[in-house]
């Protein structure tokens, strides 16, 4: 594997092998020396077009973990505040010697852009309204943490459904997530309003359906999106209220879920819009194992990348 | 590196059963021979120990590990009493990781705190000693051991590190380009030790 940009790069085995992989990193959390020597002498990039919190964090402790050196560079505080254009940073940038570089920008497509243009590893960390495939394999490996409380050895997501529920037209991780969780076997049901489901929706690998109280009974793993107010320019849904009442998680609706299916969102939350604080905090919500994935999963893709021979 | 080695087909995995006494394969060992090492090590790891009071055995995957579940078989056959066995796998502290496409990594597993305790490291071939070199680093990390002993089956020589076992199932002269396949029943169906001649793909793993 020479980059991640998209989720559809990986298929069944590559996905087992990085979740089972991301396993054997998240001991590392409990050591005494939270590090291990793999990528001793490697440089990682965190190059940042756009605000984040959890992802950059995390694929910045994930490449100190394994011994990389990582530098963050953000377009706040960085020549590209002052014009200098996508190209001229990602080569200005792997002049100096990187190995790889962790891309998020508001374009879709810059990390795949990026790619073609350096010979240095490039992992998508999230492109506009196109993927997030990290994202999408920390839920995977959340979820399937989950399944095996009930199933030991759970390897495929045969004859599971998953809910994804929200801001679809908007959103990166839908897209990463329903890639990833298709190839790995889930049934992937999309629900949002029809106003927020993208154009040309019919092609892809999932169930759709705009009435949220008919698939919750059925869902093993309710995926609520956060609803991204910086990316619409209005007119989605009348009031925040509304949105609230047809597609938030709210208290009757966690109270109807199946016996055993879980919650996940990818944050940050918008407590009380897409999910009620009920919801967000119950039991059975993954919410905040999905951020301590985030860097067992990270530390798995970079060692699968950067870990072996040029 | 004497010309019986006509280049072979793949037979990267000493494991995945080429055939037996194929074309210049021989037998060093077998599973009477493998058992009798492994009582052999087990005592004297007691021995040595004066008991089994703070042991630890940890096996270097793949092999090591059901090597150091039979030392503890025996251990408690011999004792009453079960010696914690565990797993350490030194993938990601190995000396050639940039020499080769990315490695896949085993699992480590430790069943108790390594701190302050007797840690015997167990593997199938001691061959380069670099592979004991990265177990001490993994060690290293996970805590501060009282000491740390190695046992091996196979002791096979041309070191390239000053690293020597404590424990010895069997010393087996070879030349360096063979390669020593060791077969254990949990994963291969097979207790045996053999030689197998020099091919193409080189030098065996270090």
């Amino acid at each position: 594997m020479r980059h991640l940009l998209s989720a559809a790069d990986l298929d069944q085995n590559q996905i087992t092998e990085i979740l089972d992989l991301a396993e054997e990193m998240s001991l590392v959390q409990g050591r005494p020396v939270k590090k291990l020597p793999a990528l001793r002498g490697r440089t990682v990039v965190n190059l940042f077009f756009e605000d984040s919190t959890r992802t950059r964090s995390s694929f910045e402790i994930a490449g100190k973990w394994l011994s990389a050196d990582v530098i963050n560079i953000s377009a706040k505080g960085s020549s590209v505040s002052k014009g200098e254009s996508l190209r001229d940073t990602v080569l200005t940038v792997a002049a100096m010697g990187v190995d790889a570089l962790v891309i998020r920008h508001p374009a879709s497509g810059a990390p795949w852009q990026a790619s073609r243009w350096i010979d240095a590893h490039v992992l998508n960390a999230g492109d506009g309204t196109h993927e997030h495939p990290t994202q999408a394999l920390l839920d995977a490996f959340t979820i399937r943490r989950h399944f095996r409380l009930t199933v030991p050895d759970q390897l495929s997501f045969d004859g599971k459904t998953v809910a994804i529920v929200g801001d679809i037209t908007h959103s990166r991780v839908a897209r990463s997530n329903v890639l990833l969780l298709n190839t790995l076997g889930a049934q992937v049901i999309l629900v949002a309003p029809p106003t927020l489901l993208p154009s040309g929706i019919d092609s892809w690998p999932v169930l759709v359906c705009t009435d949220f109280d008919q698939v919750i009974p059925h869902a093993d793993i309710i995926m609520m999106l956060r609803v991204q107010r910086e990316r619409m320019s209005g007119g989605y849904f009348p009031t925040p209220r509304e949105y609230t009442i047809g597609y938030g998680l709210t208290r009757p609706r966690l109270q109807a879920m199946r016996p055993g299916a879980a919650i996940c969102h990818p944050g940050p939350m918008n407590r009380g819009l897409e999910i009620s604080a009920d919801a967000a905090d119950a039991a059975n919500s993954l919410i905040l194992d999905q951020v301590a994935a985030g860097v067992s999963v990270r530390m798995s893709v970079l060692y699968e990348l950067l870990g072996g021979a040029e | 590196m004497s010309g019986t080695g006509a280049p072979q087909a793949q037979r990267d995995d000493p494991g995945s059963g080429s055939a037996i006494g194929s074309e210049g394969s021989r037998v060093v060992m077998d599973a009477e021979q493998i058992a009798r090492a492994c009582a052999r090590i087990a005592h004297q790891i007691l021995e040595a120990n004066r008991g089994a009071e703070g042991l630890v055995l940890l096996g270097i995957p793949t092999r090591g590990v059901p090597l150091a579940h039979r030392l503890a078989t025996v251990m408690d056959h011999v004792e009453g009493v079960r010696v914690p066995v565990g797993a350490l796998d030194v993938t990601m502290y190995r000396d050639d990781l940039r020499r080769q496409p990315t490695r896949a990594v085993g699992h480590t597993d430790l069943p108790v705190e390594v701190e302050d305790s007797t840690v015997v490291l167990v593997d199938d071939v001691l061959y380069s000693g670099r592979t004991v070199r990265a177990a001490l680093d993994a060690l290293g990390d996970l805590g501060r051991p009282r000491t740390v002993r190695l046992a091996v089956l196979v002791d096979r020589g041309h070191r390239e590190l000053p690293i020597r076992a404590d424990h010895i199932g069997s010393y087996i002269p070879t030349r360096s380009g063979e390669h020593v396949s060791v077969r254990l029943a949990e994963l291969d169906g097979i207790d045996q030790v053999s030689i197998e001649p020099a091919s193409d793909h080189g030098l065996g793993g270090p």
